[in-house]
């Protein structure tokens, strides 16, 4: 017998609490494969963050802290200063990071420092059921947007992957989705290239990855997947924000 | 051993960095810059790690990070700094994760003011942020002990896994006087396997404050009840002046207490017995020191640049036993000794302003 699929070394045996048609086990999996293939386990410190993704720490095979709501880079910081040679990444959903946790992911960006984020935007707070987001749409419906997210009221949508690439420390930025395989492969290629910047040393490494919420969507798993693909892409264009290798043919 | 004559603030910095603090993370609020100041240019020397962060918020979460790697750490911050600290401290206690933390006290609420106050006692020793913790906090009342409560303090953090709190003031802060500091420790011998490091030839370690079954989080919270009944057993520190044949005890800390400490020496000068108690340690308090020295013959009279707060803990020590008298200054305005010996004199001829004057 030849196994020919498996869990990462970097992933914990425990189920996941994670509801139907949610992608975060799918991007789980994705960073555990990227420390397996960068054979960065026992190096690697990672910071849970608030959100659906609380329990990360439950997950992840490797030392893990978890951070208060929107914390997380400023957590990653500390750990990352006082251990240098360390890999450090925070795994953060849109509420922490775009919204409570702003001024953090702003500048620890700012400072370039040498850290990955894993920012995971399905466009609502998921573990709260479904209050809006900054990263909601324009009309979209949630607990708190009941008759549609609107301009006038709530603002817009904020893209952080644009955001970002107008400070000078971050070394990667790139939006991908979790919706279909191809969409997932490339994910995966993005997420390994953010942890290798860091291995690197060229500094803040992010990867923004367009995600699901059936349960608080309102929709099936599969319809889901297919709401993401006709509304959020459109709002949030796929895409390598900035990468100070690309010069190099990396 | 040689004396520096040093600037409060600047010898708590240099203490720390003579204790092994390997990072320091802060943000600019006044009375304390010269504490982030000192750092900056010191700690990156003498290998530690000096960041400016982009709000106390910022800091205090950083020194989670870092507290969480088992490495030496501390933040400073005034008043109203402190206040936003209020919810990483919480972090920090429920994650038991070992750190220094010092608040130069200035008066409030609100902005308040950049002049000495002594308003956060109920803040640091009552809890602060959210749910069940306590934090250890020490109060300098000279310069040297500015230095002397640092070491101790990152002493006491690894001992029981407990941030710690150096509860100073503006004066504190600001004022110079010679200081004699502890040699500088070699590296921590300490083992300390709970830290997240990298899990190289052991399990993962986790540091959570999250835990959603209600069993085990209870669990959770009587160990940490359990933990600070024994810091209430091992930990208490306090000084006592002139005490034996005192009809009437000052009870006062940081600057307040060196206030109280001339006052009691006007009051001895004219003939009257009065003794000086100074906590040192505000949590724990010294309630079973000061209940020891209750009685009826005897009174108190305690002074704070605060609307009274420490008093209410005095008057729990002293559980009834005793009269508790109260004088205070408020807004950055300091009491006098002068003024501290009136309110002794009305005492003294049965009137005092009791314990509701504020």
């Amino acid at each position: 017998m030849r196994t020919v699929f498996k869990k990462p070394r970097a992933m914990t045996k425990r189920p996941m609490h994670y509801c139907p048609g949610c992608t975060h086990g799918i991007i789980h999996r994705l960073v555990g494969e990227a420390i397996d293939s960068l054979g960065i386990l026992e190096e690697t410190i990672g910071v849970a963050s608030v959100g659906c993704s609380v329990f990360a720490y439950d997950y992840f095979n490797c030392d893990m802290q978890q951070a208060a709501h929107g914390r997380a880079p400023a957590v990653a910081t500390g750990i990352k200063r006082v251990l240098p040679q360390r890999t450090v990444f925070t795994y953060q959903g849109d509420g922490d990071l775009a919204s409570i946790g702003m001024a953090e992911i702003v500048h620890a960006a700012a400072r370039g420092e040498n850290i990955t984020v894993i920012f995971v935007n399905n466009a609502i707070y998921g573990m709260t059921s479904g209050q809006m987001a900054p990263t909601s749409l324009i009309g979209q419906k949630t607990t708190t947007s009941p008759r549609g997210r609107s301009v006038k009221d709530a603002g817009y949508p904020i893209k952080i992957c644009e955001l970002l690439a107008t400070l000078e420390g971050p070394s990667y930025l790139a939006r991908v989705s979790s919706h279909d395989p191809r969409h997932i492969l490339q994910a995966g290629r993005a997420i390994k290239k953010a942890f290798r910047m860091q291995k690197e040393k060229r500094g803040f490494a992010l990867v923004e990855v367009l995600s699901t919420c059936s349960v608080n969507w309102g929709l099936t798993p599969r319809g889901a997947m297919e709401w993401l693909a006709e509304n959020m892409i459109p709002t949030y264009p796929l895409g390598v924000y900035k990468d100070v290798t690309a010069k190099e043919g990396d | 051993m040689t004396k520096t004559l040093i600037r409060g603030n600047e010898a708590l910095a240099e203490a720390a960095i003579r204790a092994g603090c390997k990072a320091f993370f802060g943000y600019p609020i006044t009375p304390q810059n010269e504490i982030p100041d000192y750092m900056a240019y010191h700690l990156p020397l003498r290998g530690g790690v000096y960041l400016q962060a982009e709000s106390e918020v910022s800091a205090i979460n950083m020194v989670y990070g870092a507290a969480g790697t088992g490495t030496r750490v501390m933040t400073s911050s005034s008043s109203p700094g402190i206040s936003l600290k209020q919810e990483g401290i919480s972090y920090l206690a429920a994650g038991e994760l070992p750190c220094v933390i010092v608040n130069v006290m200035r008066c409030g609420p609100g902005l308040g003011g950049i002049h000495p106050g002594q308003g956060d006692y109920f803040q640091a020793v009552k809890g602060g942020g959210h749910g069940d913790y306590r934090l250890l906090v020490l109060a300098p009342g000279s310069v040297q002990e500015m230095a002397d409560l640092t070491t101790l303090a990152f002493d006491l953090a690894d001992k029981w896994r407990n941030p710690v709190l150096i509860l100073s003031d503006g004066i504190l802060g600001q004022m110079m006087e010679p200081v004699e500091f502890s040699p500088e420790e070699g590296p921590l011998a300490m083992d300390k396997p709970w830290a997240t490091t990298g899990a190289v030839n052991r399990k993962p370690n986790v540091i959570n404050t999250l835990d959603i079954v209600p069993e085990s989080l209870e669990k959770k919270n009587y160990a940490l009840l359990a933990k600070y009944e024994r810091i209430k057993r091992e930990e208490i520190r306090w000084e006592e002046k002139k005490i034996s044949d005192a009809d009437l005890i000052l009870v006062a800390y940081g600057t307040s207490a060196r206030v109280a400490r001339s006052a009691m020496d006007l009051a001895r000068g004219k003939g009257l017995k009065v003794g000086l108690f100074r906590p040192i340690s505000l949590f724990p308090f010294p309630y079973p020191q000061l209940k020891r020295l209750a009685c009826r013959k005897r009174q108190f009279l305690v002074i704070e640049m605060s609307g009274g707060q420490m008093l209410e803990d005095v008057r729990l020590a002293v559980e009834g036993r005793s009269k508790v008298h109260f004088t205070n200054r408020l807004g950055g305005m300091v009491p006098t000794p002068q003024d501290v010996l009136e309110t002794i004199l009305k005492i003294r001829e049965g009137g005092g302003p009791g314990e509701n004057s504020f």
